[in-house]
């Protein structure tokens, strides 16, 4: 019985989030198929409102400044074997209502970073306008 | 003191408990599937260099303000209309048709004929000029190419076969797509800007849709050659990296449809536009 507490308790825990990310709906999506060679980058209001209403950035599971992407894409990237520290994929989830000053700048230093490869993560729906 | 008889579990339902806990375990770690709008950032540019002007035909402006309005191609709309208004800039030929012709077939032909006077008084003079890539010229280029791959020196040989596989690429292109096409001028692009008070969920939007419109068409496109839409076609060359025939054809789409969705360096806007 504990041992199955255990298993639900320990695979389901993922990263705490710390920043209320509401996705954008997007019909061209793409998806990654090697899921570990993905980093994620949370940007949105903070979930508790003690560290105010603007949006923040949460790496991993700390709030950062856009300043600490570029040593946090290194750490990431050490993480990876040689071979597919190219491959690294960036996906930025962002809350729909932010504004695009602060992803702009995250995107400035992922590239500083030279990690190019990024997903602007988004839920699945239609083709606008679908014709024919 | 009396003995107490001691106590059994009733350990009968204990695997139903057990078998029911592990369904939910299985059931929820499937784990959701992160997916995305996927992108290529560009690499960091040094400071002193001069970044080239494309000619103002050969790109599709698109820029967004900060109260989440659309500005393409110096006109307002909406972004409902932005997909349809990407194709046709995507398709022209610039010659004032908006149809595709492959040798004597056209692709796109149920598109209506849409002319649009430029700034500048021509025809469509907003489209790029899109060049024929014929077979006989093609031929010509790789002959002279292999050619310059056995009489090159050493160490301009590398050049001279990446060229090479360049334009056996185009033959091939033209061989699957069954004749001479257009291609667009290597400097036609898509550009966006934004400002950064505009919402991410627009800014989401427009690149939603400029991908749709490339998508859209390279999957007609696809589908009208191959009988497989473009998106299939990549599906199975992702299963198989092997697949030299299903990637001849991905090539030979996106020949006709490249995709070049750029976003221009950040300013600090407010002021600057609008």
């Amino acid at each position: 019985m504990l041992l199955f507490f255990f298993m639900v308790a320990t695979v389901l825990r993922t990263e705490d989030e710390k920043v209320q990310v509401t996705k954008p709906e997007a019909s061209e999506l793409y998806k990654v198929e090697k899921k570990h060679l993905i980093r994620y980058i949370n940007i949105g209001m903070p979930m508790d409102k003690r560290y105010g209403t603007e949006p923040v950035i949460q790496l991993n599971d700390a709030f950062s400044q856009p300043s600490d992407v570029r040593d946090w894409i290194d750490k990431e990237r050490e993480t990876l074997a040689e071979s597919e520290q190219s491959k690294m994929w960036v996906s930025l989830k962002v809350d729909q209502e932010t504004k695009m000053g602060i992803v702009t700048s995250v995107k400035q230093e992922l590239r500083q970073a030279s990690a190019l490869k990024i997903l602007y993560s988004a839920t699945s729906r239609a083709r606008t306008g679908a014709e024919e | 003191m009396a003995r107490r008889e001691l106590q059994e579990i009733n350990a009968g339902s204990m695997a139903d408990i057990a078998f029911l806990l592990l369904i939910f375990w299985l059931v929820t770690t499937t784990i959701e599937s992160d997916m995305g709008i996927k992108r290529q950032l560009p690499p960091p540019v040094p400071d002193d260099i001069e970044i080239p002007q494309a000619k103002e035909q050969n790109v599709f402006n698109v820029k967004v303000n900060f109260l989440d309005l659309l500005l393409v191609e110096g006109q307002p709309l909406d972004m409902d209309q932005l997909k349809n208004k990407a194709k046709e800039f995507l398709i022209a030929t610039g010659d004032g048709v908006i149809t595709h012709q492959i040798d004597n077939q056209e692709i796109g032909k149920n598109r209506d004929v849409i002319s649009i006077t430029g700034a500048n008084g021509k025809t469509n003079a907003a489209f790029p000029e899109r060049k024929w890539v014929k077979k006989a010229e093609v031929k010509l280029k790789i002959a002279e190419y292999e050619l310059g791959v056995k009489t090159a020196e050493p160490k301009d040989k590398d050049a001279f076969i990446k060229e090479l596989a360049k334009w056996n690429g185009k033959l091939t292109t033209i061989t699957l797509l069954g004749g001479d096409y257009k291609e667009l001028p290597s400097s036609a692009l898509i550009s966006m800007q934004n400002d950064n008070n505009t919402t991410y969920n627009t800014y989401l939007q427009v690149q939603n849709e400029l991908q749709s419109a490339v998508n859209e068409l390279r999957d007609e496109l696809a589908f009208a050659k191959f009988g497989q839409t473009y998106s299939e076609l990549e599906d199975i060359y992702g299963k198989n990296k092997q697949d030299k025939k299903t990637l001849d054809k991905i090539t030979a789409v996106r020949a006709l449809y490249p995709q070049r969705i750029s976003e221009a360096e950040p300013r600090d806007a407010g002021s600057i536009y609008y």
